[in-house]
């Protein structure tokens, strides 16, 4: 029945369903999730308020081979900010979220938390990266949130079980902990893995086209999950190509073209010109600049 | 009843050499149960069919200088198995795209070699030994090589499981939340070669990697989840090694070959039953949506 992680999925469902909202907050140890998602609700007053958490970057460069994706990014995303970062196809945006997520090693320059501990980093990859054809059941990928608890080794402490079946619950899957992922369609496995990413509750969230292929319900309630991130204090950096959510709710954007054509306030940097710009830069130089 | 156990028991009570292959061949398929299982997973299966050729050329080398010396033989098998899968993985990163080109590359040079080495010294019957092997010709110290090579994979497997899984499924997060992953991959590729070393003898380089990949695909068609196919893979190929050895009794064909080819007739018939089942099941879905 489960697979590399044991857990009574699901009696912490069953009983959690029967619970009024506030009862499990009440209940609950460790950082509280958003779970009911209501329009107009204001549920991130349970989410706990960690210290935010900026990233810097200093003449970041990342490289595949001996193609550049991105070059000398220098600049910071300030703590609690919310940064959408928008660009055309090749610019080096998933990129640049991967070498902030250490799953891409730098070419040269240096990226450090500003908070100065451990730079607590989630990130949700692009669906194409993950294998969805592995048996892995739903409870299993959202519990994979808590990692840090429990490593590659240990058993996960108990107290992980509830709250995979809350973190599942705020991203609107409930009552499918035990389904295969293979099973679940686009928009459900993409709430799975917003449930991973609200159990993981880092100080820093890095999203890579999170509403791709996605449809409007659950692009509704995910970006609602994004804004309470954001009202949370956490530093929310999000890839996207809507340029109609990034102008109606993110603050601050990053304009890549390989390099950095702006970065600030979004009013200012995702302009007609701006964008034409980084059209023309990714254009002009397919293969990318070469290292010498 | 008397006839049935003259049929299906006598061949193994009274000859030793079948015992000892039967043995051999079930402590085989309990390590091959989630080796395999992981291998077609992780849609590794062409890396397992190169590894089983790498392994060729050092067990050539071997016998060149030790002739038919167990030891040697894996030894030897051993390390230009984990030399292959290292450089393997090193020409996918120089060329991604053309990962299956260099990986075919890597299997029909590791054969080339493997053969030419053999003929250096051996005759045709030994090069028939290398490629197809002799499970019947399984010793004692080979038996409780292969019992040692099983045990430690399960064991092993049963450790790194949790990081492999998640690795196989969602390469980037052991990376993203600071665990490595490519140590993990590492240890599943060794258990793999060390498995095909240890299968070299019983089914040879062409035919080691069967064992392990189609009992597997047999037992995929019926299950989802993975403890049930591990457990069912086992079965199969349990069940495929006792048809193969006493066909190859009966029939008197070489057993390495009958049993490959008695999982292959599993797979058939999983490939078939299960994927009937499995279009009657959708096409009812289709009629009650309407």
């Amino acid at each position: 029945m489960t697979n590399f992680l044991k857990g009574p999925w699901r009696r912490p469902l069953s009983t959690a369903a029967v619970r009024a909202p506030d009862e499990i907050a009440a209940s609950a140890s460790g950082p509280k999730l958003p779970h009911a998602l209501q329009p107009g609700e204001r549920t991130y007053s349970t989410l706990h308020f960690p210290e935010p958490m900026g990233v810097e970057l200093k003449d970041v460069s990342v490289a595949y081979g001996t193609r550049l994706a991105v070059a000398g990014i220098t600049g910071r995303f300030a703590p609690a900010s919310l940064t959408a970062v928008v660009g055309p196809n090749g610019a080096g945006k998933s990129s640049l979220l991967k070498a902030i997520a250490g799953i891409l090693p730098l070419r040269s320059g240096t990226i450090r938390s500003t908070a100065g501990g451990t730079s607590d980093v989630a990130y949700l990859p692009q669906q194409v990266e993950i294998e969805r054809t592995f048996p892995v059941s739903v409870g299993e990928l959202v519990a994979l949130g808590a990692w840090r608890s429990f490593g590659a080794f240990r058993r996960p402490p108990s107290a992980v079980f509830d709250r995979v079946a809350e973190a599942a619950a705020g991203a609107g899957l409930e009552g499918l902990l035990d389904r295969l992922v293979e099973s679940l369609s686009v928009g459900e496995f993409q709430r799975a893995l917003f449930g991973r990413l609200l159990l993981q509750d880092a100080p820093v969230i890095l999203l890579d086209e999170p509403f791709a292929a996605v449809d409007e319900r659950t692009t509704e309630d995910l970006l609602r999950v994004v804004l309470q991130w954001h009202e949370a204090g956490r530093t929310v950096i999000v890839v996207l190509h809507d340029l109609g959510h990034v102008r109606g709710h993110f603050p601050t954007a990053l304009l890549l073209a390989r390099s950095c054509i702006g970065w600030g306030d979004t009013a200012s940097v995702v302009t007609e010109e701006n964008l034409a710009r980084a059209r023309d830069t990714v254009r002009g130089r397919t293969e990318g600049p070469v290292l010498a | 009843m008397s006839e049935a156990y003259g049929l299906l028991i006598e061949p193994f009570a009274s000859f030793g050499f079948m015992r000892t292959a039967l043995v051999a061949c079930v402590a085989l398929a309990l390590a091959n149960g989630p080796i395999g299982t992981l291998l077609l997973l992780r849609r590794m299966s062409l890396e397992g069919d190169v590894l089983s050729h790498a392994v060729m050329p050092g067990a050539a080398l071997g016998f060149l200088y030790a002739g038919y010396s167990f030891a040697a033989l894996s030894f030897g098998g051993f390390v230009t198995g984990a030399l292959v899968a290292g450089s393997a993985g090193f020409s996918a990163r120089l060329h991604p795209k053309r990962r299956e080109a260099s990986l075919a590359a890597f299997y029909l040079l590791s054969l080339a070699v493997g053969v030419m080495i053999v003929s250096v010294r051996g005759s045709n019957v030994d090069l028939m030994h290398v490629l197809f092997g002799t499970v019947l010709a399984v010793d004692m110290r080979g038996l409780l090589f292969i019992a040692t090579v099983s045990s430690v994979t399960l064991l092993v497997l049963a450790v790194i499981y949790r990081p492999l899984a998640v690795d196989s499924f969602d390469p980037t997060f052991l990376r993203s939340v600071g665990a490595g992953s490519g140590v993990f991959r590492g240890i599943f590729l060794a258990a793999v070669v060390l498995n095909l070393v240890a299968s070299f003898q019983a089914f040879g380089t062409l035919l080691a990697i069967g064992p392990m990949l189609l009992p597997a695909a047999a037992a995929l068609c019926w299950t989802e989840r993975i403890w049930p196919t591990i457990a069912l893979n086992v079965v199969i190929g349990m069940s495929a090694d006792y048809a193969g050895l006493l066909t190859s009794y009966y029939a008197n064909l070489p057993s390495g070959p009958a049993i490959v080819f008695a999982s292959g007739i599993i797979y058939g018939i999983s490939l078939i039953g299960a994927g009937r089942t499995r279009l009657r099941g959708s096409t009812a879905i289709e009629e009650d949506r309407r």
